[in-house]
């Protein structure tokens, strides 16, 4: 909403007050200002000149001399290349010395040899924005009123001495969406009083029901429709300061009729709508939902179908507008136009939001009636416009007003007491600085022992229970008076759940391992959305994406992680280790919110390690990324209860991926990505994992529990084994660790050997075995015969020998 | 005699004085006190002498073996110390070559953020509540005061999956979940950090998916200048003790009264500068009274309870406290952005 400051002060006094100081007074007290602009773009000297003679420039086909009284002194001579610059025009002459925007000043010239003192101006070259001039001038210069006083101040006449406010409307403060509205906000914060406009109407005597009727056959979209006739109106321009009071609004000028209800859209904030009574078409209004497949040619000449859910303006027959949003083409107020009916009407915001909404139309009426104005001044507006097109438009209000009039306005009483206000507040405001406010605010009420009972105005429509005038008395009063308590009563100690804690330690580990974390999107594309996913369902879809790249819930980390790889690869970032926490979704059927997982996903590629100095350098590979987790698994006291398996999945290395079980139920994988998805995204050798985080965190362990330091000294005996190449070292361990007994405490690899040195088809695995007993010292042969029973035990199950 | 052993000793103490080895010191040990030298070689020939003069004599022998014996063991320590340092002088390195360095990875700045934000109200008494991403229109919009065809759905285009579901919009149906649970009994105390969809276009100061973290406090009695006094002690933990805050009135559907609340800025301090657009306040946090329909609704008397709610955006907290340009970094996860958040 943008506030003339001038045109502001016809409703309240703002003696004292700039427009800059009222705009930081509004903003304080809830409204917040936006900006304040100051129209007058560095202009000065202009004037009202009268052009007293024109003819054509001896020497230019496009140019015209001009004397213009611009009274002082003898009438000037003025060169004017306007194309409508005419003998007896009043026009805005900047004079010599005036200076015009972008400091251009005006001097005494010679044009192709005839002298010129001054220009005359357009309203553009004063500064106005081309969207606000009237049509009939957007190529020439403007035409003031004859009556304008020649020698006056053009810019004051024209507004653009003013400045004007741009309020940032919240929904609830639809009442100020009108000057009248703003001005008993204005008049409440300064603590003054609002002057409504007089409305001196003069009805002839006819009457209204002889020229038209209204039936509203749609009562809950349309609870008030009310109309006059203002008949043998002249179309012609409206007067200089309503088109100047229009244009600080940011509304062009059109022409009387079109400019009055404009301008009561803008002080009532009701939206009006004339229509050219002769081109109705018939001689009633019947207001109805709209039939399907109905069509209608609205003021922008667009033809515009309808469904059901349109609520329109018929004559009966066919509709003439689209109410509350645009009145049709066919019975537009136009130059010949001589009767007019004037609608005044209160639709329902939901009917004319449907509609705003399926025709991409928002017009200043259908914002006002979306959000809702007050039905209450409906009439009044009416009786106002009628009265403003008998004066300026030469119209004869016919008597009477047609209306269908359903509406039931009950006021809204609120009684709330001191104590409450207080309490709710935590503050100590007294009886008398309430009542000053709700005076100030101009409710009625009255007030008993502290309690007060107050009848809501029904502009405030957002105005209606207790803590509305909570509200209303908190941001009067002023926040910065509140004061500053902490909560009393029983204080709690604050903490995280276990699964929170555990949460922040696996982030923590895993940044200490060096990965950092990511954050990537939740939706992506159908492809995507399934892709390395531990459980997959039905994808599930926006109704309204915004693009197919951002269409579907993720059912894995994986694949947003690898796009980040892929980013940074793409920017010479070439060692990439990222891992993300977050949430995967996986569809529960029709109308179910959807299972949502945490996980815990990584990536990681390029070189882990490099220290090249000293000649040491190691790129990821799956033991990398294993260890990795491996020291999350041991972080969460989870070593024992987790084993790794062979594993194909797609878009994995078929060799080099395991399916990582937690107490034999999986619970994620950790792979090298196939060359083909590597490819897709533009990596290098490349490894991932996805773990189901909510598995991990919740299971039950263990409390740590101390056991005795070793006193006695442990033996340590190496073996290496040859095996089929096919025997996998997990196997083999499990096989040692259970033969060995309660003796065997340590079992760990220490080679790895393929080669020329052994047969074809052969490897050999070494590991060191430590035996201890924490009662007593254990002697060679017991650990022998232990030994003994390991590697009998390998040799039955794997047929493994003893590599010499 | 006596003149012999004084010189012998004058000759052992000049020839250890000249060893400039272990091996040569060890030479002049075996020459003048070994079985053989010539200090034994003068005891053999005490026999000649009368047994007056024979105590006198050994005494004599024994201080000049004892003034050798010392020379030696003195020179013996310099030389040995010595030696080390010419063994250490050879094993000097360079110190100032790189180390060998030790990977770390970081948080996410966003993580910092919340954990900084969430540790502070552990500390104020407050738990983490969290929940689901994609929620029932119910919690998102009706259960705090939206009612279907509100207008001020308007201000929040949502990514819908089917009339009843979408994706939330804010953490507040967090809230709502929260207070259901509790079934009309306070106090509830919490903050939901999380992630939250809107319907736009991602530029640098709009992302279709950010993060938010609200707060609500219910319980008897609890009023808004409670409200005031919680954010300005978390406005100074988070950003200096000498912050303070101010409220401006604003207006959300599951607040009231509500308001706006500003940060002294903590660059210029509030005198005015770019970061505060000259104001010297920086808007934080949207906060308020509940809304006793949101009360009602999720099962509390809202005459008996009251509450205070807030919400701040970790994004826009992190743009201002680490002077970041443009809300898409957050998510783009381009290292050169993410290690920049690695030390304390
Ligand atoms: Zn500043």
């Amino acid at each position: 909403m943008f506030v003339s400051y001038k045109w502001l002060q016809e409703y309240v006094d703002l003696t004292g007050i700039t427009a800059k100081q009222l705009a930081d007074r509004i903003t304080k007290a809830g409204i917040e200002v936006e900006s304040v602009e100051v129209r007058n773009k560095g202009v000065q000297g202009v004037v009202i000149g009268h052009v007293l003679e024109r003819e054509q420039h001896p020497n230019a086909d496009k140019l015209s001399k001009c004397l213009v009284d611009i009274g002082e002194g003898e009438p000037v001579q003025i060169i004017c290349g306007a194309p409508n610059v005419a003998k007896g025009q009043k026009v805005a002459v900047a004079k010599v010395g005036a200076v015009l925007p972008g400091n251009f000043k005006i001097k005494r010239a010679k044009l192709r040899g005839e002298e010129s003192n001054g220009m005359i101006c357009s309203l553009q070259e004063l500064g106005v924005e081309s969207k606000l001039v009237p049509k009939e001038y957007a190529d020439g210069i403007f035409v003031f009123p004859s009556d304008a006083p020649v020698g006056a101040d053009a810019l004051e006449l024209l507004y653009l001495d003013d400045e004007v406010l741009e309020l940032s409307l919240t929904p609830n403060r639809a009442d100020c969406l009108s000057m009248i509205g703003v001005a008993y906000e204005v008049a409440a914060i300064l603590g003054r009083s609002v002057k409504l406009p007089t409305i001196e109407l003069h009805e002839n005597n006819e009457n209204v029901h002889d020229y038209i009727s209204v039936r509203v056959d749609a009562q809950e979209d349309n609870p008030l429709y009310a109309g006059r006739i203002v008949k043998n109106v002249k179309i012609g321009p409206s007067p200089l300061w309503m088109q100047a009071r229009l244009m600080a609004a940011g509304i062009r000028p059109h022409n009387n009729v079109v400019d009055i209800t404009n301008y009561i859209l803008l002080e009532y904030g009701q939206p009006l709508h004339a229509f050219d009574y002769d081109r109705l078409g018939s001689n009633e209004i019947v207001v109805r939902r709209a039939k399907k497949g109905e069509t209608i040619v609205t003021l922008d000449d667009v033809e515009r179908t309808l469904t059901e859910e349109h609520l329109v303006i018929t004559n009966g027959k066919e509709p003439v507008a689209l109410a509350g949003v645009m009145g049709g083409a066919n019975s537009e107020v136009c130059d010949e136009t001589v009767n007019v009916f004037i609608e005044a009407a209160y639709f329902n915001g939901a009917t004319i939001r449907q509609a705003v909404k399926d025709h991409g139309l928002r017009s200043e009426s259908s914002t006002r009636f979306e959000k809702g104005i007050d039905p209450a001044r409906t009439k009044e507006a009416l009786d106002r416009a009628a009265a403003l097109m008998a004066e300026y438009a030469g119209g004869e209000v016919v008597g009477g007003v047609v209306e269908a009039n359903t509406l039931q306005l009950k006021d809204v009483v609120v009684t709330i007491t001191l104590d409450r206000i207080n309490r709710v507040l935590g503050t100590t405001i007294t009886k008398e600085e309430v009542a000053g406010i709700l005076t100030n605010l101009q409710f009625t009420f009255t007030e008993d022992n502290g309690t007060f009972t107050i009848t809501v105005p029904s502009r405030r429509r957002d105005i209606a229970i207790e803590e509305d005038i909570i509200e209303e008395v908190a941001r009067l009063y002023g926040y910065d008076h509140l004061p500053a308590t902490l909560p009393i009563g029983e204080a709690n100690p604050g903490k995280l759940t276990p699964y929170q804690a555990k949460r922040r330690k696996v982030r923590r580990y895993l940044e200490d391992a060096g990965l950092f974390q990511a954050i990537t999107y939740s939706l992506t594309n159908e492809a995507k959305a399934t892709m390395f996913a531990l459980e997959t369902a039905e994808p599930i879809r926006l109704a309204l994406p915004m693009s197919e790249e951002r269409s579907v819930l993720r059912q894995s980390l994986v694949p947003h992680l690898l796009e980040a790889a892929s980013y940074n690869r793409a920017r010479q970032v070439e060692n990439v280790a990222l891992y993300e926490i977050g949430s995967v979704y996986l569809a529960n059927g029709e109308n179910e919110l959807p299972n949502e997982k945490e996980r815990l996903a990584g990536v990681l590629t390029g070189v882990w390690h490099a220290h090249l100095w000293q000649g040491e350098k190691k790129a990821v590979d799956f033991y990398v990324v294993k260890g990795i987790l491996d020291g999350l698994f041991a972080l969460l006291g989870l070593e024992n209860r987790v084993e790794y398996k062979q594993a194909k999945r797609e878009h994995l290395h078929p060799g080099r991926t395991a399916e990582i079980l937690l107490d034999h139920k999986t619970i994620g994988f950790v792979g090298q990505l196939h060359p083909n998805v590597q490819k897709q995204f533009d990596l290098k050798e490349t490894y991932v994992f996805e773990l189901d985080l909510e598995a991990l965190l919740n299971v039950e362990v263990d409390d740590i529990r101390y056991t005795a330091i070793p006193r006695f000294p442990s033996i340590t005996r190496d073996i290496a084994l040859v095996v089929d190449e096919h025997v996998v070292a997990g196997e083999l361990q499990k096989a040692i660790i259970e033969a060995g007994g309660e003796l065997l405490k340590d079992v760990s690899i220490f080679d790895v050997y393929k080669g020329d040195r052994l047969p074809e088809g052969k490897k050999s695995i070494a590991f060191s075995l430590r035996y201890y007993d924490p009662e007593r010292t254990l002697t060679d042969e017991e650990v022998t015969n232990v030994h003994e029973q390991v590697i009998k035990a390998v040799e039955q199950q794997f047929g493994a020998t003893l590599r010499g | 005699m006596k003149e012999r052993l004084q010189q012998l000793q004058q000759e052992a103490l000049e020839k250890i004085e000249q060893a400039n080895d272990l091996k040569a010191l060890n030479d002049v040990r075996v020459a003048y006190l070994g079985k053989k030298g010539p200090i034994t070689e003068v005891l053999r020939g005490m026999g000649a002498l009368s047994p007056e003069e024979r105590p006198i004599m050994g005494a004599l022998v024994n201080d000049v073996r004892e003034a050798i014996q010392q020379a030696l063991e003195a020179k013996q320590a310099t030389l040995e110390q010595a030696e080390v340092e010419k063994k250490l002088a050879a094993e000097a390195i360079d110190v100032t070559l790189p180390g060998r360095p030790i990977r770390r990875g970081n948080h996410h700045p966003l993580t910092r953020v919340i954990e900084e934000i969430e540790d502070l109200f552990i500390g104020m008494g407050y738990t983490i509540a969290e929940g689901p991403e994609v929620e029932q229109d119910y919690y998102n919009f009706e259960a705090l005061n939206l009612p279907k065809g509100h207008p001020a759905r308007d201000m929040q285009d949502s990514f819908y999956i089917t009339e009843e579901i979408l994706l939330r919009t804010h953490t507040s149906p967090v809230q709502a979940r929260t207070m259901e649970k509790h079934q009309g009994r306070g106090p509830v105390k919490i903050i939901c950090p999380g992630k939250v969809y809107r319907r736009d276009n991602d530029d640098a100061t709009h992302s279709h998916q950010f993060t938010q973290i609200e707060g609500l406090v219910v319980d008897e009695n609890i009023r808004m200048s409670d409200l005031k006094g919680t954010l300005r002690e978390f406005a100074r933990k988070m950003f200096g003790e000498d912050r303070d805050i101010r409220f401006r009135p604003s207006f959300f559907p599951f607040t009231e009264p509500s308001v706006e609340v500003d940060v002294s800025c903590f660059n210029c301090g509030g005198h005015g500068c770019n970061v505060c657009k000259g104001t010297g306040w920086i808007e934080i946090l949207g906060a308020g009274m509940v809304h006793p329909n949101v009360l009602e609704m999720a099962g509390f008397d809202s005459k008996k309870y009251t509450g205070f709610a807030f919400g701040m955006g970790p994004e826009r907290i992190a743009m201002l406290k680490y002077g970041i340009d443009d809300i898409r970094h957050f998510y783009q996860n381009d290292l050169r952005f993410l290690q920049q958040f690695n030390r304390v």
